[in-house]
Formats: structure tokens, C-alpha cells, sequence
């Protein structure tokens, strides 16, 4: 990503290109979209990635939450057919002198978060997934699964709660 | 810029992460967090988990012609350009909603006066502006209002809001906004259609989904 973004080098974007674009086309599919839908999100946010490369901050975001984040706005985009609000683009000064520690801080965050996804039964995971992949509010989470809302809630919640106490540490004191 | 004291909620915070908000309070929210340092990391934080979903997830084959179609349009696509950084009055995710550049202001009672930026089935959303000092006659609301400060400061029986505030308001809340002297009070209001999202208001009072 650093190589995307200081060189605009295209071999490591086709890199980038070859791990995420499959992972997404999984998720994407899985969680209601179709195939030609999925690869257009896919193309929409691949190019989003290379044009905004110069905002990615590695002290900020680990590279699958900035693509995770991209992709999910062009979805929303595609399914609400309006250009969805997003925050200000941050610029960051690179005279930090503590990127490196910054860096392995958020990755030793991200490597407990993952531990604990891993563990997650995979009922709750399948739920959690649908939250961040699929168009669904939560009223189309019952219909599609045939769930009772009050026991969808309280798997999100339980899976939430889990991770919670490992989110806690992401968020700056 | 001084911090914000008053934050998006949970339950706004996680409707507007799913996509789930009418315009106007997504476009209130995304301003809030162009303001808001502590809750644009927490809304930061709320992306971690997809990112890792994503990267722990297998790949399925894409078409053949997917990857060199994009490799394609490397070249086409702007290159980054160096947008300014500037403090400026007006938030990132309003500014992209004036075509002209500048707010449509019309003066709508003495010392005060509103740009209308959107008003339709899934709401309203305007900037207000009130002269220093002025109290807004007592009002009730007709559904969810968020109100966003942009410039000054206001009080009322909830409190006092200034630069980067929200104020989340429902239909229970009756109150008379007093601007503090000074210089005028600028605020962007997004409201919802009552009747069209009265399902939203259980969800925006009850804190659920939480990060
Ligand atoms: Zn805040
Ligand atoms: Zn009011």
C-alpha cells in the first residue's frame, strides 16, 4: 500500500488487486450481491483505492479496514443510488516521529481482534459478517434468516461483546 | 478548534456505519465527524472488524477480465489531487452538496436566515443562521431533528452547544435555542419525515449495535 501510495506502482497494486478483489467478490456474494453486482463494486472501489492512495495513513488504518471501508461506500452508493456522505479526508503530517511504534501499536490491536473473530462460533461470525457486508438494517436481517429480531439482537450482542472489550483498546484514550 | 462535548450516539453512529440513515442525518452525522477527533476514531475503530472479516475471508475466482480491465483504467482515473486542508466553515460533507460553492441564504425573520440544501420525502437539511444574542421563539418538533454548530454558540434547557456540538432532539423536547453574543450562530438542522421514518425513532433512542 505504502508502494501504491509514495511510487503509484502498479505492480503492487495488482498485488493488492490479487488478495483483497477475491476476498471481496466472497463476501460480497455471500452476503446478497450478485455476481455482475459484486464485480462492479469490486472495480468502483479498486480504482477509489488507487486515486485516494495518497490519504492512506498506516498510523491510522490497517489496509483491510481502508478497503473494507472504500468498498462499503461504493455498495452503499449502488444500493441507495445517491452519493453517500462521507467524512472529511484527513491529512496527516509525516512528521511524526513514531509511526513505527504507531504502526505496530494498531497491528498488535488488529492481531487481538482477529484472534478474537477467529473464535467466534460461526453462527455469530455469519451474523457479523451480514452487518458489514450486507445491505441489511435489521428488520431485513429477520426476514432473510427467518429469525425472531430479539434473538438476532442478542447474537449481534453477544458477538459484539466479545469483541468489544478488545475494540475498547482501538479507540484513543 | 475547541472539542466537541455533545457526540453521535451509539445507535446514529452504527445506523450511519450500515448506510442505514435518511440523507440529511447521514450528511449531519459524516459533518459531525469531520469535526469530532474522538468520535471519527471511534467511527474508525467500527471499520476494523469488516476490514478483518474481509482479509479472513477465501476468495472466490473472479472473471478473467476483471483485473486487467481495472489494470486498464489506472491511467484514465485523476491522480490525487492536493485538496486544501484549510479550516474552512463549512464541512467537507456539506460543501459537497453546494453546487454553486455558496449557500443559497434567504432571510427568513429579522437577524436570521436559512439556505435550504435539501428538502424532500426523506427530509430536510438547511444551514440557520441566528444573529448574536437572539432566542428562537419556544418550539416542539415534529419528529428527529439533529442540529450541528457551525459557527457561535447556543444554550438551551439541554445545555449549551458550541462548535462541533450535535444536538439530538425528538418530539419531547420543547425549548427556546438562545444564541450567545458575540457573533451569529450558524447550525446545520436535518430533520427526518415523521411519518415516513417513524420506525427510525424507536432505533435513534435505543442504543443497539453498539460499536
Ligand atoms: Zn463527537
Ligand atoms: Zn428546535
Amino acid at each position: 500500500m505504502i508502494a501504491i501510495r509514495d511510487r503509484r506502482d502498479k505492480a503492487a497494486f495488482a498485488e493488492l488487486f490479487d488478495h483483497f478483489a477475491p476476498r471481496l467478490k466472497s463476501v460480497l456474494v455471500r452476503n446478497g450481491a450478485s455476481d455482475t453486482e459484486a464485480e462492479d463494486i469490486i472495480q468502483d472501489a479498486m480504482l477509489t483505492l488507487w486515486q485516494k492512495a495518497h490519504l492512506f495513513d498506516a498510523r491510522r488504518a490497517q489496509v483491510s479496514t481502508w478497503i473494507y471501508q472504500i468498498a462499503r461506500n461504493r455498495q452503499i452508493d449502488r444500493l441507495r443510488k445517491t452519493t453517500r456522505p462521507i467524512p472529511a479526508d484527513l491529512f496527516t503530517s509525516g512528521e511524526d516521529t513514531n509511526q513505527q511504534d504507531d504502526i505496530f501499536a494498531l497491528e498488535q490491536e488488529a492481531d487481538a481482534l482477529r484472534r478474537a473473530l477467529a473464535e467466534l462460533p460461526v453462527k455469530q461470525k455469519e451474523i457479523l459478517e451480514k452487518a458489514y457486508f450486507s445491505d441489511a438494517t435489521h428488520a431485513e436481517i429477520r426476514e432473510d434468516t427467518g429469525l425472531p429480531l430479539g434473538t438476532i439482537k442478542s447474537r449481534i450482542r453477544l458477538g459484539l461483546d466479545r469483541l468489544r472489550h478488545e475494540l475498547k483498546h482501538l479507540r484513543p484514550s | 478548534m475547541s472539542t466537541p462535548r455533545h457526540h453521535i450516539t451509539d445507535a446514529l453512529m452504527s445506523l450511519y456505519r450500515l448506510g442505514g440513515l435518511p440523507t440529511p442525518f447521514a450528511v449531519t452525522v459524516a459533518a459531525h465527524l469531520s469535526l469530532c477527533n474522538e468520535c471519527r476514531a471511534t467511527y474508525e475503530a467500527s471499520l476494523v472488524p469488516g476490514g478483518l472479516l474481509l482479509e479472513m475471508s477465501d476468495g472466490t475466482p473472479l472473471s478473467p477480465e476483471l483485473k486487467s480491465s481495472v489494470m486498464g483504467m489506472l491511467d484514465d482515473s485523476p491522480s490525487p489531487s492536493a485538496t486544501s486542508a484549510d479550516p474552512v466553515l463549512l464541512p467537507q460533507p456539506v460543501r459537497a452538496l453546494l453546487a454553486e460553492g455558496e449557500p443559497n441564504w434567504r432571510r427568513v425573520a429579522p437577524g436570521s436566515r436559512q439556505a435550504i440544501l435539501q428538502n424532500d420525502s426523506e427530509g430536510s437539511l438547511r444551514l440557520l443562521e441566528f444573529a448574536a444574542g437572539q432566542t428562537v421563539p419556544e418550539h416542539s418538533h415534529g419528529g428527529n431533528e439533529l442540529t450541528l454548530i457551525l459557527q457561535g454558540s447556543f444554550s438551551d434547557v439541554t445545555g449549551t452547544y458550541r462548535v462541533g456540538d450535535l444536538q439530538i432532539a425528538d418530539d419531547t423536547l420543547d425549548h427556546a435555542p438562545k444564541a450567545a453574543p458575540g457573533m451569529p450562530c450558524i447550525c446545520l438542522a436535518a430533520t427526518d419525515a415523521p411519518l415516513k421514518f417513524r420506525g427510525l425513532i424507536p432505533r435513534l433512542l435505543q442504543p443497539f449495535l453498539r460499536i
